[in-house]
């Protein structure tokens, strides 16, 4: 039966059709397979996820090899929640594409362009659903050298650089990844998850126990972008193609974190990383450094799509919050502001590409007065910029409001207080922009302006009127997320 | 005959679909207004309705579910809350007549979008009136905020651009971190956000689990992070917020937007602290005191405000700050006479904010000092301006005076002579900043050129009474709400029955 190969169809399908992309080698046939893949991949996430909400987590042996021998893929509430939300944006901001595409990237290299994205993709969603840890970094490294493709394809000379230097630090995050593997396979003589978190001796193991855990972490706190690592991100994200910006913004880190989140409360458990290590203090210290940092640095961008990046930073500062604080709610505000903060940023990249294309910059002079001359657009980064504000009935308010009470179930007073001081520097960041948008005297470029393109209007607004309906219908975020977070503490999911 | 149920969710969803109306009709001016005439009529009726079975005991309740998993969005009617829906969606109709006025005689653009927002604004003063608990309050409170930007910085300009910084920033930060904190706090103490009567937050403190001077800071962090009630010293955007065009100023900022802030406090101190649970504890004694200070500092202020709307503006201030007073004296005179106060001041204030439009429009100016004369141009406008001021500094046969004994008595009651002597002093000062524009513009004869400058040479002086009113839908509302106001006077009595239960039942 063909359902029950969707959790291998969901990763094979873009695989293979990222080298068809290339050798059906005209843009006129790649792009419709890339977006009937993405879509396809979409729906069979959503098949998945409705499987796992009726029987319960679903594992898949691949090649029928029984583990530990073989690879297992695992769909549970958690990975199918980020598989879910991966996949939904990436197809969305595909069918965005194509004029942000044709515009910004030059007609020969658009084929790989949608070969690249494809790759990404299976990567990301191979991050999540595989059960096991090396297949994590194969799936790492695919998704990462992909995104090195992506990045590189920017228009301006610094693309490459840029890429080139994410390159070299998202290198050492997957390498440092590598060797914690190494180390963990050698005590344990197994590569499944669940076979490693039974057997790992965390209480009272050896030191190689607490080598590989370090390494795993920093290595992945650099793909993440965790405060002090984080120097790869905004030229990264500032000098990619618009459209790669959306994407890898909107779903690189997070899957990242998701891979986090598996290493510290499946396979190391949390009494390891929080009860033996102070991970929990380190982590959250480092967080509330980095959302201040970064908000203060987002304040001063003069180039939007750098704005946005800042601002990405001092996001995972907060679900690294939600995630360190290992209770029941915080977990929760962790994992739904992985999902709110994905739509809120996709949705808002979005926006920017739309400004880029119709008046070919993104620096915040030219910017001036579009709010009349692209009405749609502007109003567009007003709702976005609400919720990632956390204003209520947004996303952000939903996650704002799960960590905030979290952090005063669990006694964090001065978690508490930071957090709501920091989320007022963001008022400030969106509010430069909207006052630009619609205050400011017209510069040229704006007056020229005409309104986005409906092709790229209508994915836009489908994105940010998610940050809309997942505001007031928490359901299937919040709801999937605090199953999520029962499952990895051990309750009844 | 729909069910008290169903008529809170007609009645919040009418604002709603006014704004789809609107937005539709958008190219059609004429259907747009009526529409919005027509919904708020509509709108009002159904209150009114709702508002027999609220006043005659029933406690309608409607629960939309959970918006975030734990943290419910529901309704449910109470009088204060009733009462404040009736205000604000009476006089929805009365200012959508002056808008159409206003608006058309100013020759305004974007008006649509200006109906529009108005329409949501409306949306959430209802929600937040008829909210259940601390959650959908504040979730009302934020839409509010945000949907009133734009009419704020309606003209688009610099100094819109500054006031609505000031306006934005005033508002989300002590909302964002005093307040939400405030609420979260509440509910990690009560383990409910419910409003309930005497409040939720007794069991804790009898447990020990929140210290006397925590309770202190609770109430605080409540009573600054509500920074709609334009408390000193988060008052200034207020003021700010008068760059909007007038008849924003008269239904938000003298009815909608402060009244759900100093609603709310009322709200926070009735419904989640207990009057008596302040009362006993003595904790809202320095926000009394607080209060007081903001009563007289903003009169003071008041006095030296040249241009007009600013002077109502930190009238305002000085006015919301008798209803916090209201509230922190924890009496149940006290909290009926700032409930009351809402009432009263609100239909005084918006007939004294119609009467600075109506200037405007007809003769555009906007300072006191250009008003000489003006009277026997302008009769009606400036007869309503004298009535309205009549309500506003508490002298009968003018509503204000029944909410202001009541709040003295307050003080009185707690001896706390030196805030009586506030309201007493405050009082004086209304009438030495609010009586003389009336009497200047209808005694005093200006001679020619003292009120001109250069750019915009003295009009011809009016020897006779050669009446020169801003157009009819501008001077008939505010007419309606000058009467409106006297025959409030006569009906505090009613008005007192209502809100009694809301101190007493349990």
């Amino acid at each position: 039966m063909i359902a029950n190969q969707l959790p291998v169809l969901l990763i094979v399908l873009p695989l293979i059709a990222a080298p068809l992309c290339v050798l059906l080698g005209s843009r006129r046939m790649a792009y419709p397979l890339a977006l009937i893949v993405s879509w396809c991949t979409f729906a069979i996430s959503i098949a998945l996820i409705a499987r796992v909400m009726q029987t319960g987590p679903i594992h898949y042996d691949l090649g029928n090899w029984e583990p530990p021998y073989g690879i297992e893929y695992v769909v549970d509430y958690l990975s199918g929640f980020v598989m879910l939300f991966v996949a939904g944006i990436g197809a969305v901001v595909l069918a965005y594409a194509p004029r942000s595409v044709a515009a910004e990237i030059a007609p020969g290299k658009q084929t790989m362009f949608y070969a690249s994205y494809l790759l990404c993709l299976a990567g990301l969603l191979g991050m999540c659903v595989t059960g096991d840890l090396f297949n994590v970094f194969v799936f790492l490294e695919i998704s990462s050298l992909s995104s090195y493709a992506l990045i590189s394809l920017g228009s301006t000379r610094r693309a490459p650089l840029a890429a080139l230097k994410y390159l070299i630090l998202g290198t050492v995050g997957a390498t440092f990844f590598l060797i914690g593997v190494g180390l963990v396979y050698q005590m344990t003589g197994t590569l499944n998850m669940e076979d490693i978190a039974a057997r790992l001796p965390t209480v009272g193991g050896p030191r190689t126990v607490l080598v590989a855990f370090a390494f795993m972490t920093i290595g992945l706190c650099i793909k993440m972008a965790v405060f002090p690592v984080h120097t790869w991100l905004p030229n990264a994200y500032t000098y990619a193609p618009s459209v790669v910006t959306a994407f890898i913004a909107a779903t690189a880190t997070k899957v990242s974190v998701y891979a986090f989140v598996r290493l510290v409360y499946s396979i190391f458990t949390p009494q390891f990383a929080f009860g033996l290590l102070p991970l929990d203090t380190a982590l959250s210290g480092l967080a509330l450094v980095g959302i201040f940092a970064a908000s203060a640095a987002a304040i001063y961008q003069e180039n939007v799509k750098r704005l946005l990046a800042y601002s990405s930073i001092a996001q995972i500062g907060y679900m690294l919050l939600g995630i360190s604080m290992a209770n029941q709610d915080g977990v929760t505000a962790g994992v739904v502001h992985m999902f709110n903060h994905a739509i809120i940023k996709g949705g808002l990249f979005m926006v920017v590409g739309c400004f880029a294309l119709r008046l070919g910059s993104v620096q915040m002079e030219d910017w001036r007065g579009a709010g009349k001359t692209m009405p749609w657009t502007a109003f567009a980064w007003a709702l976005g910029g609400l919720a990632l504000i956390g204003v209520p009935l947004t996303v952000g308010f939903v996650s704002k409001w799960l960590l905030l009470t979290s952090a005063l179930e669990s006694g964090r007073w001065g978690v508490a207080i930071l957090m709501l001081c920091s989320s007022l520097l963001a008022i400030v960041y969106v509010w430069r922009v909207i006052e630009t948008l619609y205050f400011a005297e017209p510069s040229e470029k704006a007056k020229q302006a005409t309104e986005a393109p409906l092709s790229m209007l209508i994915p836009t607004y489908a994105m940010i009127g998610c940050t809309l309906l997942f505001g007031v219908w928490t359901t299937y975020s919040a709801g999937l997320a605090g199953r999520a977070a029962a499952s990895l503490l051990g309750g009844a999911p | 005959m729909i069910s008290p149920e169903q008529m809170i969710g007609v009645s919040i969803g009418l604002p709603l679909l006014a704004l789809a109306l609107i937005f539709l009709f958008g190219k059609h001016p004429n259907v747009r207004e009526a529409c919005t005439l027509i919904v708020s009529t509509l709108l009002f009726a159904v209150v009114c309705g709702l508002a027999g079975h609220v006043f005659a005991g029933e406690r309608p309740e409607w629960r939309i579910g959970e918006m975030i998993p734990g943290f419910e969005l529901g309704f449910r009617v109470e009088p204060l809350g009733m009462l404040f829906a009736l205000v604000a969606s009476g006089l929805w109709i009365l200012t959508t007549v002056y808008a159409v006025g206003y608006m058309r005689g100013h020759h305004e653009q974007h008006q649509t979008r200006f109906f529009g927002c108005f329409a949501l604004a409306i949306f959430a003063a209802l929600s937040a009136a008829f909210s259940a608990n601390l959650f959908t309050l504040f979730v009302a409170y934020e839409v509010m905020t945000i949907s009133t930007y734009p009419l704020v910085t309606h003209h688009g300009d610099q100094a819109a651009r500054n006031g609505g910084r000031v306006y934005l920033g005033i508002l989300l930060s002590t909302s964002i971190a005093f307040f939400m904190l405030a609420i979260a706090w509440t509910w990690f103490l009560a383990g409910t956000l419910d409003f309930k009567q005497g409040g939720i937050l007794a069991d804790a403190y009898a447990e020990g689990r929140i210290s006397h001077t925590q309770l202190g800071v609770l109430l605080g962090l409540f009573a600054f992070g509500i920074g709609k009630a334009a408390l000193m010293p988060f008052h200034r955007w207020l003021p700010a917020a008068m760059v909007a065009p007038t008849p924003v100023s008269a239904l938000l900022h003298a009815v909608a937007v402060v009244k759900v802030g100093v609603f709310s406090v009322l709200k926070v101190a009735v419904f989640v602290f207990g009057i008596d649970l302040l009362h006993t504890t003595g904790v809202s004694v320095w926000l009394a005191y607080v209060a007081g200070v903001t009563i007289l500092l903003a009169s003071l202020i008041a006095m030296t405000k040249d241009n007009l709307k600013a002077r109502l503006a930190y009238s305002t201030v000085s006015q919301l700050a008798y209803i916090t007073l209201g509230a922190a004296l924890a009496t149940p005179e006290s909290v009926i006479g700032g409930g009351m106060h809402i009432a009263m001041h609100a239909v005084g204030k918006i007939t004294l904010f119609f009467c600075a439009g109506a200037i405007y429009v007809a003769t555009h100016k906007k300072n006191v000092s250009e008003l000489r004369g003006l009277g026997r141009a302008m009769p009606f406008t400036f007869a309503a301006f004298f009535i309205a001021s009549v309500s506003i500094i508490g002298l009968p046969p003018g509503g204000g005076s029944w909410s202001k004994w009541l709040l003295a008595v307050g003080t009185a009651e707690n001896h706390l002579y030196w805030l009586t002597a506030a309201l007493m002093i405050s009082s004086l000062l209304n009438i030495a900043y609010l009586i003389p524009i009336p009497v200047r513009a209808f005694m005093v004869v200006p001679q020619a050129g003292t009120v001109g400058t250069e750019s915009e040479p003295a009009p011809e002086v009016p020897r006779q009474w050669n009446i020169q009113e801003a157009p009819g839908m501008c001077v008939v509302p505010l007419c309606v709400t000058a009467v409106l106001s006297v025959l409030l006077f006569f009906a505090a009595e009613s008005i007192y029955e209502v809100l009694l239960p809301i101190t007493t039942e349990g």
